[in-house]
């Protein structure tokens, strides 16, 4: 019951078929969803609460137009774009589990990168969502639509990103979706239906972030994001947030599920980070330098971030903080070794996401417009309803996720299984 | 058994409970959902309009703005003429930063009047330096100040335009006469435009621009500037109703100094390839490759 590699090889029943099996797998998954103990149902209606002051919020905001959030014509990106490039990030990083499971074929990966898997799902699911709030019409978003509306596909680095990011959705689904519903039935899966995928997925991953950054980094007319180094930057943040998130969220599932996760797994991971950490602030480090030691006038966005400029310093204390963050994270990731020292590993996780948050949120979207491409200074801070909004946002991952966890651990433990006429319902 | 059928009900409850909230949260869209017309929501892109449609489309949008503003307007859809390619070009030299120009602009185009929006913005700078960094918008005294020079700035509409290109939805493009346009009713808002231009030429309606009513401009263009919707980018198309129908840019009309030349850059008779082939002239931002049509020039 507790060992999911352990188990007898799952045979395939008699008479199992999708057309019934189907429909139950998903009456079931409602069942599994909607059915826990205290602390659970305390969860779940928490993020709901917050879900809904999000929707209220934007709701609000759809009305009486965007004028009710912080940004202005200097400043037309702020929190949702910088918490969509975040969860790009998230979305991609989660692939760390993928390839030393898959391509390292390392087992007690194997046995547990689902969770990866759904953590892609849950992060696209966020970053979606930001990019929607965002936008000024949302009543027109099927223009967005290839076919049925003006796709401005290859020029528009956007379109590039609906076509990736809805893609990487989709492959992630299939395979969580298969595997799933294939150990629901009892059947063992078949490695044809979903390994190409997975590889797909990895490939994908990178895709997600790199084009990402080239919706930034293409603009001639905004010298702060107009750098190669941009999609290397993303991609090492990346690699830095998935791993500290799914280390988190192992934990939580050993602790309150019968789930086998194993430490190896947790152990991988960590020395991952310990690279992608120091390579994170390696890149920062040269960007960095490359904008002030020469002190041209491009780098007024960079002082502005790091500095201040001429007096206006709203960003100066955000980005000190996510430095700190990093580097104690850091710091932390090398001193630690993971079986003395979980607390430290957790904590260090924390700080990095943390400081993550803010390099490539707030302290890479607002600084791209200030000072704005006529050098006028005017600053930006999210307001109470951006944060509203956000909150409920990632509320919304949070619940996608839990649901995706409780399924998979319901399923792998063999809590979740189609009746078969012989054995009928537990 | 027992335990069950109470947690069914709980869950059942919760539901209840939980789609009441939602509905309840949603509750502001509805004022919005009102605004939008089945025929609005459905419109198809300006390119896909055959001209029968266009003329259903500029009714529905004149009652409309009858219906929200209680004034009789003629929105019109002039086309470019065939051969002609607009140009812009301005005097440094004699430009005194009176902004009368972003004042015509602000009137013409049925700007919204709370923000005091213009599509031109005019820069103050110190004489000896271009170092827009250095210069300033919202100077406040009698002008000129000897010690000063003046740079308006407006949509340059770029041959390479960076605004065009990363359009998602084809919502803006140009036009045969070099005009950068947007269609109100296709752009999404997504404001990615906007990040891309490096000549702070676009402008987002945050909300729904307030005139009063007195005060609209009845003579409107589908794609310059009839009164836009909420959410959408708006821009300078250099008063394309006027410029296509024979009539100079309104800001050009206020311009007390003479500082700016408008025409056709095909015409080698008009005084903008005058200005062109005999003045020292220069475009802004030369380096990012935008290629405008929007040109500065000194007097000898």
């Amino acid at each position: 019951m507790s060992n999911p590699s352990s188990e007898p090889p799952p045979v395939e029943i008699p008479g199992a078929h999708p057309i019934r099996t189907y429909p139950q797998f998903l009456w079931k998954a409602v069942g599994v969803a909607t059915d826990g103990n205290f602390a659970f149902y305390a969860w779940m209606t928490a993020l709901t609460a917050v879900f809904l002051v999000g929707v209220h919020a934007f709701a609000r905001q759809t009305a009486h137009g965007l004028a009710l959030t912080a940004l202005s014509d200097h400043v037309s990106w702020g929190m949702y774009i910088g918490n969509f490039t975040f969860a790009v990030g998230l979305a991609a990083g989660a692939v760390m589990m993928v390839i030393p499971a898959y391509l390292y074929r390392d087992h007690d990966m194997h046995d547990v990168v689902i969770v990866g898997e759904i953590l892609a799902i849950s992060a696209i699911v966020v970053s979606l969502a930001f990019v929607n709030v965002d936008l000024g019409r949302l009543d027109r978003a099927w223009h967005l639509m290839p076919v049925i509306g003006r796709f401005n596909w290859p020029m528009s680095m956007l379109t590039w990103d609906v076509v990736v990011l809805s893609g990487y959705l989709a492959i992630n689904l299939h395979v969580v979706g298969y595997l799933l519903y294939t150990r629901f039935r009892g059947a063992t899966p078949n490695p044809k239906w979903y390994v190409p995928f997975v590889f797909l997925s990895i490939v994908w991953a990178v895709s997600i972030h790199t084009v990402t950054a080239f919706l930034y980094s293409g603009l001639g007319g905004r010298p702060f994001w107009n750098t190669a180094i941009l999609a290397p930057r993303f991609i090492a943040s990346a690699f830095v947030t998935g791993p500290a998130f799914i280390v988190l969220a192992l934990q939580v599932v050993r602790r309150l599920t019968d789930f086998h996760v194993g430490d190896k797994p947790i152990a991988t991971l960590v020395s991952v980070l310990r690279v992608t950490v120091l390579l994170n602030l390696f890149l920062v480090g040269a960007e960095v330098f490359t904008e002030l030691y020469a002190g041209t006038a491009h780098s007024a966005s960079a002082r502005y971030l790091y500095f201040g400029l001429h007096g206006h310093n709203a960003l100066v204390p955000w980005i000190w903080s996510a430095i700190a963050l990093n580097v104690t994270a850091a710091a932390l990731f090398l001193s630690s070794s993971t079986r003395t020292h979980l607390w430290r590993i957790d904590l260090a996780c924390v700080l990095t996401m943390a400081g993550v948050w803010i390099e490539k949120g707030i302290g890479l979207i607002v600084p791209g417009f200030v000072p704005s491409t006529l050098h006028e200074l005017v600053e930006y801070l999210p307001n109470a309803l951006e944060w509203k909004v956000t909150l409920g946002i990632w509320a919304l991952g949070l619940l996608v996720f839990t649901v995706g966890l409780k399924l998979a651990v319901a399923v792998f433990t063999g809590r979740m299984r189609a009746d078969t006429a012989a054995q009928g319902s537990r | 058994m027992d335990d069950l059928s109470r947690r069914t009900a709980m869950k059942v409850g919760g539901a209840t409970l939980g789609t009441a909230a939602f509905a309840r949260a949603l509750a502001p869209l509805t004022e919005w959902t009102e605004d939008i017309s089945m025929e609005g929501f459905l419109q198809k892109h300006y390119k896909e309009l055959d001209r029968a449609e266009m003329e259903q489309v500029l009714r529905r949008l004149e009652d409309e703005t009858y219906a929200e503003h209680g004034v009789e307007v003629s929105i019109s859809d002039p086309r470019p003429t065939p051969g002609v390619s607009f140009g812009y070009a301005l005097n440094l030299s004699i430009c005194v930063g009176c902004r009368k120009c972003a004042e015509a602009c602000h009137v013409e185009n049925n700007h919204d009047r709370a923000t005091n929006n213009s599509y031109i913005r005019v820069l103050e700078m110190k004489k000896g330096s271009i170092d827009m960094e250095l210069g300033r918008v919202d100077y406040d005294h009698p002008v000129p100040d000897d010690t000063r020079f003046y740079m308006p700035v407006q949509c340059h509409q770029c041959d390479n335009a960076p605004c065009v290109k990363v359009c998602p939805v084809e919502a803006t493009w140009k036009e045969a006469d070099g005009i950068v346009v947007v269609d109100y009713n296709w752009c999404i808002g997504c404001r990615y435009c906007e990040a891309a231009c490096p000549y702070h030429a676009r402008r987002f309606n945050w909300e729904k621009p307030e005139i009063p009513a007195e005060e609209i401009n009845p003579d409107q263009g589908y794609l310059s500037n009839r009164i836009r919707p909420q959410g959408v980018m708006e821009k300078c198309t250099f008063c394309l109703h006027r410029t296509r129908n024979g009539r100079l840019p309104a800001c050009l009309e206020a311009c007390p100094t003479g500082a700016r030349v408008f025409g056709d850059l095909n015409d080698p008779a008009s005084e903008i390839r005058w200005v062109l082939e005999n003045k020292r002239v220069f475009v802004l931002k030369e380096d990012v490759g935008t290629r405008p049509r929007f040109f500065y020039f000194f007097d000898e």
